[in-house]
């Protein structure tokens, strides 16, 4: 008796497996990629609230030209060996375009699977430079300035604003973490006016960082720059203050979370990072902001906004292009210019967006303050 | 020379941290030849239940030593718990099966134990309370060894020093050193053989909580996945100082830490791991059953 139950349910799953499909083909199928958990799932919750909502808004107005957007939520974890599988599921479930994904390691390594499906992808936070400039992958746009524009404001503020002549630069041996050093470290060397004293990469994870801390100090560096995310950098930062070292510690958007604040505490006070600049007088991002506290209850975390931009200039793009072809897509979105809260935007021929910036913050009592 | 010392002291902290670890590792191979891949996530686990009790206790607002006191109580009342539960489930059935097979059940626990602690508590990190505050006597030497390496330095020589005295003048000892030598003999003799090795997953698993406490407030955060990390590094110990023996454990934490912090300083933190299982490697070439391990004699 109850085989033939299941039976009876598996058939109906199988119907209802079988009847998507054609439901789903007069819909506009939006990718979400990211981290959705883990340890860096902070950074890619948000971008799946800025998509929900969105989407909602572009629905209820209608649709893009009568269809509706359908979402799919795929997570990725932050790790490359996941985000290939998550890109396979996601084309085989028909998707059109893809906001995501939020790691930079992650979206290279999906990069090349979305390109061969012509799909275009567009990132809120992965901000490695070869994913532009290489022109390996023209199904890919960001919403972010790349690595380079980050080091370039971190390498500015440390010899201009704080005036210093000795620097010592630290990774964490990530793609994204050291493509961000080498930038720093290539621009200090190139100004002139500062050494690098020290470059060096460290184990993430480790559970002791006080030798490299031994070593800063030796190097007699005047400041940090620290390429990598929150962990690490508070770890690191805890073991410079503890061993009595007040060297200055600057560092980029993987540290500019509200998290690092959190773990390292008093640490963490003075600690400068480069974020996106902050756009929270203009119009849009203010209502973007609002509808999120309406909808989820809370305030909006990292790339909410760049996230919010990427899901309207691609659905614009595909409005305006009228199709979802890759090459259609392309071309709207290289030559419409479109309100966003990050500002009004348009791409440049490599994926990069004109008009998006950084600006360097400071931790003061226990907040991101931007550095005017 | 100074920078010789601070790197040295470096090096200590990060040896202790590894022996406090590596005991319980080399405690439980020691007994019944095993390999408890879970002994990391016991760590973590008593890392997280001393979180908890710190934080309701700094509540409460009681003194800083009963919080440690009370925190690593707890910490090492609940993980022996999850120790002798993961020993009864999930080696236990596996006592006469091939060695392989207790080796995935230890892996699958460990993993299964991660992800639990992920959903039951969460996926970011936490910030640790300092329960080490610094001493004012340490200031002077405070850039070269906090107070909190201190501690962790001190408590792995006393749990050293307490576990060599407990296993060789105890009658718990002797059972325990009867029982890896010769299982079914030490039955016959009338030990309870189930028991001792419960024993030793009960005192392992404590010792591994203390540490997860002492360690979490060092390095101040914690997260789901610390245990694996740390456990890996800790396993490598064991076996570098010769698994099996207690203070092998111990030297080779020392060896293995001196050996990431001299390369760390001298050469480059690029190089750190290189080093270390470098070192590893050549041990085991020379003195496969590792700095301070016996070779075993075959069973006829």
């Amino acid at each position: 008796m109850k085989k033939r139950v299941l039976q009876k349910l598996a058939a109906g799953a199988l119907c209802l497996g079988l009847a998507a499909p054609t439901f789903a083909a007069d819909t506009i199928k939006l990718g979400v990629a990211g981290a959705h958990s883990g340890d860096l799932a902070s950074y890619g919750l948000p971008s799946v609230n800025a998509a929900k909502l969105v989407v909602e808004q572009i629905n209820a107005s209608g649709g893009i030209d009568g269809k509706m957007v359908e979402l799919l939520i795929e997570d990725d974890v932050c790790k490359p060996e996941v985000a290939t599988n998550t890109a396979t599921k996601l084309i085989s479930d028909g998707v059109n375009v893809v906001m995501g994904h939020i790691c930079s390691g992650a979206t290279k390594a999906a990069l090349p699977i979305y390109n061969n499906a012509g799909v275009v992808v567009m990132s809120p936070s992965a901000t490695n430079p070869e994913l532009t400039q290489s022109g390996d992958y023209p199904n890919f746009y960001r919403t972010i300035a790349s690595d380079d524009a980050q080091a370039r404001t971190e390498v500015d503020f440390a010899l201009n604003v704080l005036g210093l002549t000795k620097i010592a630069v630290i990774h964490d041996k990530g793609d994204y973490g050291k493509g961000l050093a080498e930038f720093a470290k290539a621009f200090l060397e190139k100004s002139g006016k500062a050494e690098v004293v020290l470059f060096e990469g460290v184990t993430p994870g480790a559970v002791d960082y006080s030798a490299v801390v031994q070593k800063i100090k030796r190097s007699g560096a005047e400041a940090v720059i620290f390429g990598g995310y929150h962990p690490e950098a508070s770890k690191i930062i805890t073991q410079m203050r503890k061993k009595r070292l007040d060297t200055i510690f600057i560092s980029d958007d993987g540290v500019k979370d509200d998290t690092f604040i959190k773990v390292a505490g008093k640490y963490a006070e003075g600690v400068y990072a480069t974020g996106p600049k902050d756009t929270s007088s203009n119009p849009l991002s203010k209502k973007a902001v609002e509808a999120h506290k309406a909808k989820f209850g809370t305030d909006p975390g990292a790339f909410y906004e760049n996230a919010y931009s990427a899901t309207l200039a691609l659905l614009n793009a595909v409005d305006k292009a009228g199709s979802t072809e890759m090459a259609a897509v392309r071309e709207a979105l290289q030559n419409n210019d479109v309100e966003t809260p990050v500002g009004t935007i348009h791409f440049d021929k490599m994926g990069d967006a004109v008009g998006v910036g950084f600006a360097m913050y400071q931790v003061k009592d226990g907040q991101y303050v931007e550095v005017k | 020379m100074e920078y010789f010392i601070e790197l040295f002291f470096s090096g200590l902290t990060r040896g202790a941290i590894y022996a406090l670890i590596a005991l319980g590792y080399t405690m439980v191979y020691g007994i019944i030849g095993l390999i408890n891949f879970a002994h990391g996530e016991i760590y973590m686990i008593g890392a997280f239940t001393s979180f908890v009790v710190a934080t309701v206790l700094s509540i409460y607002g009681f003194p800083l030593l009963s919080i440690i006191l009370l925190a690593g109580l707890a910490a090492a009342v609940w993980s022996a718990s999850y120790g002798y539960t993961v020993e009864k489930i999930a080696y236990r059935p596996l006592r006469h099966a091939p060695r392989l097979s207790a080796l995935i059940s230890a892996i699958g626990m460990s993993i299964f134990l991660q992800n639990y602690v992920l959903l039951a508590q969460s996926p970011d990190f936490q910030p640790f309370p300092e329960l080490i505050p610094d001493f004012e006597f340490m200031e002077p030497f405070a850039h070269v060894v906090g107070s909190s390496d201190v501690v962790i330095l001190l408590t792995t020589a006393l749990v050293m020093v307490g576990l060599t005295l407990l296993i060789k003048f105890s009658r718990l000892g002797k059972a325990m050193r009867a029982t890896a030598q010769d299982r079914t003999m030490a039955m016959l003799v009338g030990i309870d053989v189930n028991k001792i090795i419960s024993m030793t997953f009960i005192i392992g698993s404590s010792l591994a909580a203390i540490g997860g406490m002492l360690i979490a407030s060092h390095i101040g955060q914690i997260n789901f996945f610390i245990g694996f990390i740390a456990g890996i590094k800790a396993f490598t110990a064991a076996v570098l100082g010769g698994i099996g023996s207690i203070p092998g454990a111990v030297l080779g934490g020392f060896v293995l830490g001196l050996t990431e912090s001299f390369a760390t300083g001298y050469v480059s933190s690029d190089y750190e791991d290189v080093f270390a299982f470098s070192l590893l490697v050549l041990i085991l070439i020379f003195k496969p059953a590792g700095l301070l391990g016996r070779e075993a004699a075959e069973k006829v």
